[in-house]
């Protein structure tokens, strides 16, 4: 299959993403949904280094897996504190931050 | 080959859907799954075999593991329809800009004057995306990257820990015993200053005399 197949899947799933990043408001499903956006950059990443015959794209891909990996613990964590201290686990409700 | 394409390419972009469209967040981790499972066959294709192993061990099982536990611990399918609460005019425009977004990308892509995107690659050799190939270039080409990512991971789990610590931390108060605190480390006897020096062991620090206080008070306040 031509690699431009995988990008145009890729771009499906990066528009996907950021639809949901848009109108979901629990933000478990908007980190979800940001998982996706950077799974769509991993599959473009991947895509690119087939194209080239080398593997640093695929380097590329492992680094974003780990940056999303961080983005997770603490993007829970904060889910969980939110949670313990009774606020809203919606985004639209959740207008401060301060602790 | 193309046939596999097509066939990974529609379960993950299904997945992708149903992680933005069901209502559920538990069946939205449960569709992301589905994806992720699918995404890494599609690395499978592109000879990216670390990768794809790695996206399946660590995203598929370790990540959703903790989405999971999360939605399980929060539990964020009480409130019914958390979905389509957002205005319809808000909806639509979201809609709007994630097809915008698909739609210039595609443009970007197709009408690209790049030939190899054209084409299936150039013919790679057999180690291409192995474990070996991977290890090498982490470890000499991108041995920075690779610790920078490893401090990365040390600080995120150290951040994940102090936001969601029972003690300290971003914590409900109520679960925190009154004065006590993880800095409330258990204190020997005798701790080796100074005044123990002087005056022995066991003695702490002498209480200070109210009165010669009180004299430097007062001299400060007649100058």
């Amino acid at each position: 299959m031509a690699i431009s197949w995988y990008l145009l899947v890729s771009a499906a799933m990066f528009g996907l993403g950021a639809i949901g990043v848009m109108v979901r408001r629990n933000p478990l499903v908007i980190l979800l949904c940001l998982e996706l956006m950077l799974n769509a950059g991993n599959l473009a990443l991947i895509g690119f280094a087939r194209m080239w015959g080398n593997g640093d794209g695929q380097i590329f891909a492992i680094i974003v897996m780990v940056v999303a990996a961080c983005e997770v613990a603490i993007g829970l964590g904060i889910i969980v504190a939110l949670y313990r201290r009774r606020l809203p686990v919606d985004v639209d409700e959740l207008k401060e931050l301060h602790g | 080959m193309g046939f596999f394409f097509v066939v990974f390419a529609l379960v993950a972009l299904a997945g992708a859907v149903g992680v933005v469209v069901l209502r559920n967040p538990f069946y939205c981790v449960l569709s992301l799954v589905v994806h992720l499972i699918a995404l890494a066959l599609l690395f499978l294709l592109l000879e990216a075999q670390f990768v794809a192993a790695a996206q399946i061990v660590v995203y598929a099982g370790a990540v959703m593991v903790l989405y999971v536990f999360v939605v399980a611990y929060v539990g964020g399918g009480d409130r019914p329809a958390p979905l389509w609460r957002a205005s319809a005019r808000q909806r639509a425009l979201a809609i709007a800009f994630g097809g915008a977004v698909f739609i210039e990308l595609a443009i970007a892509i197709l009408g690209s004057g790049l030939s190899a995107l054209g084409g299936g690659g150039p013919d790679v050799a057999p180690g291409f995306g192995s474990p070996a190939q991977i290890g090498e270039l982490l470890l000499t080409r991108f041995l920075l990257p690779f610790e920078l990512a490893s401090f990365l991971l040390l600080v995120a789990a150290v951040g994940a820990v102090a936001l969601a610590g029972r003690r300290g931390g971003l914590g409900d108060d109520r679960d925190v015993s009154p004065g006590h605190s993880t800095l409330d480390l258990p204190v020997p006897a005798a701790r080796g200053t100074m005044a123990e020096g002087v005056a022995g062991y066991g003695v702490t620090s002498p209480m200070p005399d109210p009165e010669f206080e009180g004299r430097e008070l007062k001299k400060g306040e007649g100058v």
